[in-house]
């Protein structure tokens, strides 16, 4: 069994799951989810998880998060146990989840009415400097004249604009996103990218990207891990080399056409072997 | 004319034809007023005894909407904790449904019997009423959220109470209003049986005792105050539906506003 190379725990380290596993069920029906699992995940690193069905990617985001609790093993975010130092976190998920009865400004500032030290001063601010943070935001990922729509009237490339934002708004210090592209047509995709790229460039936050596109990771990530299944367990862990800001046309470039080649043979190779009748 | 506008004309054209067609009816069978009344009579009533009854209409909105306000406010508690957890709701269901299927009618005589006639099981009454469609609609509502919903805000490590405040009422709110307008007719209900079972106020007890007395026309005169009552309430609350849960029915001018 192949375990992928471990990077050194550094003072930049600031998401780390030691000796991790998670099963669900008991006895017979148990199931493990993931596998003993090692990550390191530097602070303001983008880190691509990328893997077949059911490998464990969204259990990983889960942990991090603490909305479930490892079976064995240890998470740390930012130097303690998960859930000890309070960070902020964005998330955004295929589905995007929008409340359907607030506004498109309203939903992306709905963090900042939950998460401190914001939530003090939602009351005061929300007529001026949060709404204009949340329409600045809107502006920033082409939704410019859209706040004060509703869900329902907008496209679901749009939708998952404004998700971006509801992410992004309370400057999380980690973002985790589960696919968050993957319900999109493919030029929506890569304009979102460019809108991601940008984002991140800007706001350095760690990023945690669950996804199946391989073109996606190696456009955005700074490192993809490769996952393997039954159990879930990392296997490969590279770095992505090319230059940023990233573009489309980068990823017809021979380096980054072999580097997803590469990357396809191993998830292919992982994939349990079908019995031929 | 919109559509919207010729539907509206074609309802009151309908409610008008109503009392016309039951007016002519009465002349062509000659039906006499102790059967059934005729419109034109029952409204000659209604003016010319109007003073007598209006304290009593306003005994009858005044009991109504304090037992229907204890219905809204026990009814949300009840509902909100009983939606809270699924273990909750599949717990206490079976034994909302036995209470909810006692007819209300027959536990008239028990409030009487603690609280003697009067106001106070009219109160009681109307509530009772209405506590159960407003608790099984915001139960309902509550534990069919949806868990992405709720993922949204456990993930910005928002408390229990942030997630039902912000999402959990919020998206039942459609099924709130939709159980008020069947709750506040029910409250309705609720006070005119009790009052006309003990009380010596109220139009329930009216009718109580004008039937009695075999003066139809005014029994009828009660039964216009009660359906003018009951719609007008009923209309308030769509009213404040369409205004709140708009969202829900992807109104157009709601999304103006």
């Amino acid at each position: 069994m192949t375990t992928a190379p471990e990077l050194p725990r550094t003072e930049d380290t600031f998401i780390e799951l030691e000796n991790v596993t998670l099963t669900y069920g008991r006895g017979e029906k148990q199931v493990t989810a993931l596998g003993l699992t090692n990550l390191r995940v530097n602070q303001g690193d983008f880190v691509a998880l990328v893997g077949p069905s059911g490998c464990g990617k969204s259990t990983i985001l889960k942990l991090v998060t603490g909305l479930i609790t490892a079976t064995e093993g240890y998470v740390y975010v930012a130097g303690r146990e998960v859930g000890a130092t309070p960070i902020r976190v964005g998330m955004a998920f295929q589905n995007p989840t929008m409340l359907p009865w607030l506004t498109v400004r309203d939903n992306v500032m709905m963090p900042l009415k939950i998460v401190p030290p914001f939530r003090q001063e939602y009351r005061t601010k929300k007529k001026t400097e949060f709404r204009d943070r949340a329409d600045a935001l809107l502006k920033e990922v082409g939704l410019a004249n859209f706040g004060d729509k509703h869900p329902w009237q907008l496209s679901g490339g749009m939708l998952q604009r404004a998700s971006l934002c509801r992410a992004l708004i309370h400057e999380p210090q980690l973002l985790l996103l589960d696919e968050p592209f993957g319900a999109l047509d493919q030029f929506t995709r890569e304009e979102l990218w460019a809108v991601m790229q940008e984002l991140w460039m800007k706001l350095k936050p760690t990023v945690l990207l669950v996804t199946h596109d391989l073109k996606e990771a190696g456009y955005l990530a700074t490192r993809i891990c490769v996952m393997r299944t039954r159990p879930g367990q990392i296997v490969d862990d590279a770095e992505v080399p090319f230059p940023r800001p990233r573009t489309i046309d980068m990823s017809y470039t021979p380096t980054f056409v072999s580097m997803t080649q590469r990357l396809r043979e191993l998830i292919v190779s992982q994939r349990p072997v079908k019995e031929t009748v | 004319m919109s559509p919207h506008a010729r539907r509206k004309v074609w309802s009151a054209v309908l409610i008008v034809g109503f009392f016309v067609l039951w007016e002519a009816l009465c002349w062509l069978f000659n039906v006499s007023d102790i059967i059934v009344p005729k419109p034109s009579q029952i409204i000659s009533t209604l003016i010319a005894r109007g003073p007598a009854l209006w304290p009593h209409t306003l005994q009858t909105v005044y009991t109504t909407l304090v037992g229907f306000g204890f219905g809204i406010l026990i009814g949300i508690s009840l509902g909100v904790l009983i939606g809270s957890s699924k273990l909750a709701y599949d717990v206490a269901y079976p034994l909302l449904v036995g209470f909810a299927s006692i007819p209300k009618v027959a536990v008239v005589p028990i409030f009487v019997l603690w609280f003697g006639s009067g106001t106070v099981p009219a109160v009681l009454t109307a509530m009772i009423m209405c506590i159960f469609p407003i608790v099984v609609n915001v139960a309902t509502g509550l534990a069919t959220t949806e868990p992405e919903l709720e993922d949204v805000m456990r993930a910005l490590r928002a408390t229990k109470l942030d997630i039902l405040w912000n999402v959990g009422l919020p998206r039942t709110m459609p099924f709130f209003f939709a159980s008020l307008k069947v709750s506040v007719t029910l409250a309705f209900v609720g006070t005119v049986i009790s009052e006309t079972v003990a009380s010596n106020r109220g139009i329930g007890n009216v009718m109580m005792i004008a039937s009695s007395n075999f003066d139809v026309p005014l029994v009828f005169a009660g039964l216009m105050i009660l359906a003018f009552l009951g719609v007008s309430l009923y209309a308030i609350f769509s009213l404040i539906e369409g205004r709140i849960t708009g969202w829900a029915h992807r109104k157009d001018e709601f999304a103006m506003g």
